[in-house]
């Protein structure tokens, strides 16, 4: 098919986006084949970044693997570490101390807005607009301060462990949370000023990369895109893990199925988060933040599933175990690898300007994808 | 004493009128020509070379606070020697040519996009007097040297043999030709308000307020449609979409580096201080001091401010809008590029200039 000089049969270009691209945040690899500035045809090539992750948890302790989920999608290191400690803890059959679980959400909450921030100034920029980064990575900064403090890392957190988290909040905790919410307050308004009402980035937003509620849940999208299209698909609703189903949260559906669309739910599930840190900051219980395990842990034999919601979709763990100390058998469910089968479908017929902001609404983590 | 004054006032014409008598006196006509050719040679590449670094340094200052962060601040008292830090960098860096590049045109582009620059120079006015080319078609040699731009990319992007150049630089050629319709219709405008194609008479002809305010709103209509129009024909955002880093990497000039993508860079800027400068002097008076009608103690004493102060002030406020632009505004996609000319830029001018051309003649201006 792709032939020497470059070109396809009949005379259409073809370009290789990556895997060294400014827009592809990573070494994702996309071959385009382009007819002028028309995409016909979107070919993701994956690999770059390939670790065997899931190789590797085979032959680590169910306390050691963990560790390597940080890694995966390092914009919510958190939540991957939330779905393997469940999967654990299921299998253990653990009751997870109330405090643990409370400083468990506020950290998944807080890291989706952290990745959302993120992904706001990247998709900003993916469009040509470099200032929006710097304005996100003000608030996002306060988050890492955050985590910096209780976790002792900024992305690579390493807080959940199998019964809890591994150590108590910082005292500083919950005042510099509230420090941050309000300073979160105070700048959310200057997003809309500057990116959202801006006429050129509604122009390129709107009614560009189309996903039908049909197409969305047959490439198997989740997360903001799928909810974009008005798919009802947020684990923290349809399947509560931790204290989820306690918690007074509405999740973000638009209907229109385009970038915008994506784009907003993103924006509105910030507030969301915003909504559920709010609810739990006070009321955090006292007691044990980690549950008494033993030192080594032994699943039962049998196969565990866990699915959470991460900043990008559903992410699952499955672990099929023979009741020894490693897992037999690791499969992770990454939401970016099934949200990237959908780009090609999305892109088609558009322009080359387009594919770059589709990219960036569908928030791609490259390792994630590729693990 | 009156000339140390007038040297204080930096008022180039004098100084310029001085060098020019002496040569005289000392040489016959020819060699005093010739000298004084070399002499105008030598500033223009001294200004190009000054603007260049000033011109970055200022860019990366204005982002630096529109990003809220501090911008280069290490080399140099406050950072201020960072751009020539920056070009010492790009002269000892190789300049490769890819194998599969043209190799006469690959590294003929860039001297063609320095040359458009500096023959845009000639006939601006920078102060009262001081003028390397009193041309009398100014408006007309300005618009036919700047659509010369677009070969030096078009030459770049082809040459490059690559595919995100090609594409870079067919953008840019699509872009530049269209939006100089508007750009030229703009301009014309001033033209037919002041009745002249040279550039030192449309600055005299605001001698009593400058366009902008002489001209009622089709004349700001027209300015809006200039600022508009020249940040699409530099190629700078939120219409960089030959260089559009995103999605072509940096478009017609992916394949230079060292030196040969200096003289593309540097052209870029000198092309934003060249438009700012037109569009200072057709608009805003170019070194004509802020006069209002005949209020003649307050013109007497905004005369008092050197010609050359207010030029570069103006000229320098309008790259500043441009830049503001650049740090604000997301990238227009190809296809809304040329709708937003062509559907709506262009029948604006077009209207605009009937609507100017009824006002010149029933003399509907101050």
């Amino acid at each position: 098919m792709v032939e020497e000089i470059g070109r396809t049969a009949d005379g259409n270009i073809i370009i290789n986006v990556g895997p060294q691209h400014p827009a592809t945040h990573g070494v994702l690899h996309l071959v385009i084949t382009i007819n002028g500035e028309t995409i016909i045809k979107v070919e993701p090539h994956l690999g770059y970044i390939h670790r065997s992750i899931e190789k590797m948890c085979e032959s680590l302790t169910y306390r050691q693997f963990i560790y390597v989920t940080s890694r995966m999608d390092y914009l919510s290191s958190h939540i991957n570490n939330h779905a393997c400690a469940l999967c654990v803890e299921n299998g253990l059959q653990v009751e997870v101390p109330a405090r643990a679980q409370v400083i468990r959400v506020l950290m998944d909450e807080l890291t989706r807005i952290a990745s959302h921030e993120l992904w706001w100034g990247a998709m900003a920029m993916d469009l040509g607009a470099f200032t929006p980064f710097f304005h996100a990575f003000r608030e996002r900064e306060t988050i890492n301060d955050i985590m910096e403090e209780t976790c002792g890392a900024r992305l690579t957190m390493n807080y959940m462990v199998p019964g809890g988290v591994m150590q108590d909040i910082h005292p500083n905790f919950q005042q510099r949370v509230k420090d941050f919410i309000k300073l979160y307050k105070s700048k959310i308004s200057e997003y809309d000023e500057l990116v959202t009402g801006n006429i050129i980035f509604q122009n390129r937003m709107k009614g560009v990369g189309y996903l039908s509620p049909e197409d969305a849940v047959s490439f198997g999208v989740s997360g903001p895109p799928a909810r974009g299209s008005g798919v009802s698909c947020d684990t923290r609703k349809t399947y509560p893990y931790e204290i989820y189903n306690q918690l007074q949260f509405e999740e973000i559906l638009e209907t229109e199925g385009d970038s915008f669309a994506r784009y907003m739910v993103r924006i509105r599930e910030m507030n969301q988060s915003i909504k559920i840190i709010e609810q739990l900051i006070d009321n955090i219980p006292e007691g044990d933040f980690q549950a008494k395990t033993k030192a080594v842990l032994k699943l039962p034999k049998g196969e565990f599933l866990q699915k959470v919601e991460t900043a990008r979709g559903q992410f699952g763990v499955y672990i099929v175990s023979e009741g020894g100390t490693t897992p037999y058998r690791i499969k992770f469910r990454s939401p970016g690898f099934s949200n990237l089968s959908a780009l090609d479908h999305m892109a088609r017929g558009s322009k080359l300007g387009d594919l770059v902001a589709m990219m960036g609404t569908l928030d791609l983590v490259i390792p994630d994808i590729d693990r | 004493m009156g000339k140390l004054w007038e040297v204080f006032m930096l008022s180039f014409s004098k100084i310029s009128q001085l060098i020019d008598s002496w040569l005289r006196a000392t040489f016959n006509a020819t060699w005093t020509m010739v000298i004084e050719m070399v002499i105008a040679g030598v500033c223009v590449i001294g200004l190009f070379a000054a603007l260049g670094l000033v011109l970055v340094l200022m860019e990366r200052r204005v982002a630096a606070w529109i990003q809220i962060r501090l911008g280069p601040n290490r080399v140099g008292p406050g950072g201020m020697l960072q751009s020539l830090a920056d070009t010492l960098k790009l002269l000892v860096k190789e300049g490769m040519t890819p194998d599969g590049a043209d190799k006469f045109l690959f590294n003929l582009a860039p001297f063609i996009a320095m040359m458009v620059a500096m023959l845009l120079m000639a006939p601006i006015a920078f102060a009262k007097d001081f003028q390397l080319w009193d041309l009398n078609i100014g408006v007309l040699y300005i618009s036919a040297v700047s659509s010369l731009m677009v070969i030096s990319i078009l030459m770049a992007g082809w040459a490059s043999n690559n595919k995100y150049s090609l594409m870079g630089a067919m953008r840019s050629g699509a872009q530049i030709v269209s939006y100089e319709l508007s750009a030229g219709l703009s301009i014309l405008t001033v033209v037919i308000l002041s009745g002249s194609l040279n550039l030192n008479e449309i600055i005299l002809s605001q001698s009593d307020g400058w366009w902008i305010f002489k001209g009622h709103i089709p004349v700001i209509i027209s300015f809006v449609i200039f600022i508009i129009a020249v940040t699409a024909e530099t190629n700078r955002a939120p219409f960089d979409l030959a260089e559009a880093e995103s999605e072509l990497t940096a478009g017609f000039h992916t394949e230079y580096s060292g030196m040969k993508f200096a003289l593309f860079f540097l052209a870029e800027y000198i092309n934003v201080f060249i438009v700012c400068a037109i569009g200072a002097t057709l608009f805003l008076g170019g070194w004509m001091p802020f006069h209002i009608g005949h209020w003649e103690g307050f013109n007497h004493v905004m005369d008092f401010i050197p010609s050359s102060l207010w030029f570069f002030g103006k000229t320098f406020f309008l790259i500043f809008l441009i830049m503001w632009f650049r740090w604000t505004f997301p990238r227009l996609r190809i296809d809304q590029l040329l709708n937003l000319e062509w559907k709506y830029l262009l029948p604006i001018s077009m209207f605009n200039i009937l609507l100017v051309t009824v006002m010149a003649i029933l003399g509907w201006y101050f």
